[in-house]
């Protein structure tokens, strides 16, 4: 088995152009993964720009109307620039500089991880392009005009479903033709190797303060861990700490659309095959004759055909598990968490806040739960106004 | 001598052309050839506008001198195309083509010609199909090698056994970038390397910067296999001066955007679709542009 493999997934399936590139990436990872100047300037990043470690917060409102186990929320909304892409970003964008690299490319559907590349690019005085699919920069408008700030140039995507998928189509096409002094800032746990596996050890903070967080509070670890997944980087992040832990359950929360049952979804794992795209064997969403599936969800983050290879080892593997949640849960749960804690999440981690609610109150008092609440809501307000027929103008 | 070889090696004299099917002696080689008689290897998007038009257009290239045929198999998400073939892949998906239909189409112009037939895709759609259901079914139609854009080298492990067990050769690509792999993929290529002339993605370049008589140096120190050029050539000049380094050229999205151009026409004429063999003048037309074409390219290659 070749390799940057989990179980049969992964590997690296990428046109020739970039194949030294990637082998080239691999290296220089390797060394600067246990460089001690490189992981001292990284963690300075990580802390004093961009806010970590994020804050455990014990939701005691929720646990009380929910009834069940302790519920904590981690809360990666509160990094600068609202969600967890922050983290793998400073890693990449870093990387990059070191290795002598002067510009920088993105995808992103909901902008978040466009916002957190152009944010990076600055700060390290890089120049940085993000590929958006036409759709998405509609509905995010604001997440496009904040990467311009920044000083980002964003290329509307208009081929294919003009989505998160066609985003990463033309930052492989762009990234073939100008490879030389630019790097790929891949934004979730997905491509080709060494990607998967650089981005959940950039992610990988997640866990590593969550279970000492959550030991220190309660002395035991928590009874399940979940998080929203369409690549799947913040659930990486979430798991990756615990995964060792057999008591700990691991819980990815699928974009169920309008229901898996209307082929209107984002559920690689619920709905999707075996198959190769964008660099990876994984599960993707695709039809009868191999060809990748347009995909639906309400979160522009969660709208991918996808998961990540790591994703589809620890499904088939039967560590973690993953469920569909719909848009109309997703909702549901992005109006409860605002009321019920006074917190807007992103509706990506309301799909995790929704699954919490019918998990919790099964388990015992005495048990606890730990939702990634990967971003904040900001973003999502005018498509959740919508959603439910007010329009609102951003 | 494989299909492919005898076009290397006659330039299309021998195997190429229509009408002789069947022929044992269709010989080894789209390359094999005595002086300087290099290939000309023209693609198509399979099913765009449709599978029928698909073998009018591969035809009137083989006639007009083409002595190698790559059939691209269409994909939803082609990421190493530009735009024209890009758009191809979609009108060809939008049209229902299939991989059966893709077979079909090679064994109905298998009847008709020994010229060597390539299939280019991407893995996910052969993936799919299963392995050794889509290489016996090559076998079965006569389709002698395959080009995957997404499967490098390290990666091909994984269908190699099985499309060589169906006499089928995968083909290697080697890009501008492949540096010291180059000895590595050389040594282990079947058929034709296909060597990327440019950085980026397929689509007409005005200019190839790339040192491609390095390249082709570096390639030839490790295997006799004929080096193919492709991405970005569409001139005879451009032809002319690869023949100096290389044993043939590929031509794709030249040709694909003078098929979109052709059925746009068509369609302005009032095409179809229901009626295919209704044949227009903007049909007629582009069938005797893309001979005109292949016959250009094959001239500037001898």
């Amino acid at each position: 088995m070749t390799r940057g493999r989990f179980g049969i997934f992964g590997g690296q399936y990428i046109p020739e152009t970039l194949m030294s590139e990637l082998a080239a990436l691999e290296e220089s990872y390797e060394r600067y993964r246990t460089d001690a100047d490189f992981q001292a300037e990284l963690t300075e990043l990580l802390n004093s720009y961009a806010g970590r470690p994020s804050l455990l917060y014990y939701a005691k409102k929720m646990t009380r109307d929910l009834g069940g186990a302790k519920v904590y929320l981690k809360r990666e909304d509160l990094n600068h620039t609202g969600s967890h892409k922050i983290n793998n970003v400073l890693g990449q964008t870093l990387l990059a500089k070191r290795r002598g690299k002067t510009r920088v490319i993105a995808e992103t559907g909901a902008g978040q991880h466009g916002v957190a590349a152009a944010t990076a690019a600055a700060l390290l005085n890089m120049e940085c392009e993000v590929f958006m699919g036409r759709e998405d920069t509609q509905r995010q408008a604001l997440n496009v005009f904040r990467m311009e700030l920044l000083g980002a140039k964003v290329n509307t995507v208009c081929t294919g479903t003009q989505t998160l998928k066609d985003a990463v189509n033309e930052a492989m096409r762009e990234w073939t033709s100008r490879v030389d002094d630019t790097h790929y800032v891949l934004g979730s746990v997905m491509g080709p190797h060494p990607f998967p596996t650089m981005v959940r050890d950039f992610q990988a903070v997640i866990s590593a303060e969550a279970r000492a967080q959550i030991l220190e509070r309660e002395s035991r670890l928590p009874a399940a861990v979940m998080a929203c997944v369409g690549g799947g980087s913040n659930a990486i992040g979430m798991f990756h700490h615990f995964v060792d832990d057999e008591g700990v359950r691991l819980i990815g929360c699928e974009a169920a659309g309008r229901g898996i049952e209307t082929g209107q979804h984002a559920a690689a794992i619920a709905m999707g095959e075996t198959g190769v795209f964008h660099g990876m064997k994984s599960y993707f969403c695709q039809d009868k004759q191999g060809q990748i599936a347009p995909v639906y969800s309400i979160s522009a983050g969660l709208d991918y055909p996808g998961i990540g290879p790591e994703h589809a080892y620890l499904h088939s593997s039967g560590r973690a598990s993953y469920v569909p949640i719909t848009d109309a849960e997703a909702v549901e749960a992005f109006e409860y968490l605002s009321r019920c804690e006074g917190i807007i999440c992103a509706i990506e981690s309301a799909h995790a806040v929704a699954h919490a609610r019918t998990l919790v109150p099964t388990l015992s008092r005495e048990e606890n739960v730990i939702i990634c609440l990967s971003g904040r809501g900001d973003k999502d307000v005018a498509s959740i106004a919508q959603y439910r027929g007010r329009d609102i103008h951003e | 001598m494989s299909r492919i070889a005898s076009a290397f090696a006659n330039g299309g004299s021998g195997g190429g052309g229509v009408g002789n099917g069947g022929g044992g002696n269709g010989g080894a080689s789209a390359f094999a050839n005595g002086g300087n008689n290099k290939a000309f290897i023209a693609f198509v998007t399979g099913g765009d506008p449709s599978l029928k038009r698909s073998e009018e257009y591969i035809l009137a290239l083989i006639e007009g001198g083409a002595d190698l045929i790559e059939i691209g198999i269409p994909f939803s998400d082609p990421i190493a195309e530009g735009a024209d073939i890009q758009d191809a892949n979609l009108r060809a998906l939008a049209a229902g083509t299939t991989v059966d239909g893709i077979f079909e189409l090679v064994r109905s112009l298998r009847l008709k010609t020994q010229v060597p037939f390539v299939l280019l895709t991407y893995l996910n759609p052969v993936y799919h199909y299963g392995y050794e259901a889509f290489f016996a079914a090559c076998a079965d139609v006569g389709v002698d090698g395959i080009i995957i854009a997404d499967l490098p080298y390290e990666e091909k492990g994984e269908l190699a056994f099985t499309a060589a067990a169906h006499g089928v050769d995968v083909i290697s690509l080697i890009a501008p970038t492949s540096a010291e792999r180059i000895a590595t993929i050389a040594a282990d290529a079947t058929g034709y390397i296909y060597l990327v002339s440019s950085l980026g993605v397929t689509g007409m370049r005005s200019e190839i910067n790339t040192d491609l008589a390095s390249l082709t140096r570096l390639i030839r120190a490790t295997t006799d296999v004929p080096v193919a050029v492709g991405f970005g050539v569409h001139t005879p000049e451009q032809a002319a001066s690869i023949a100096q380094v290389a044993d043939g050229v590929i031509v794709g999205s030249a040709i694909v955007r003078m098929i979109a151009e052709g059925v746009a026409k068509e369609s302005a004429e009032g095409f179809d679709k229901d009626y295919p063999e209704n044949s227009t003048k903007a049909h007629a037309a582009l069938i005797t542009t893309l001979r005109t074409y292949a016959h250009t390219m094959k001239k500037a290659l001898r």
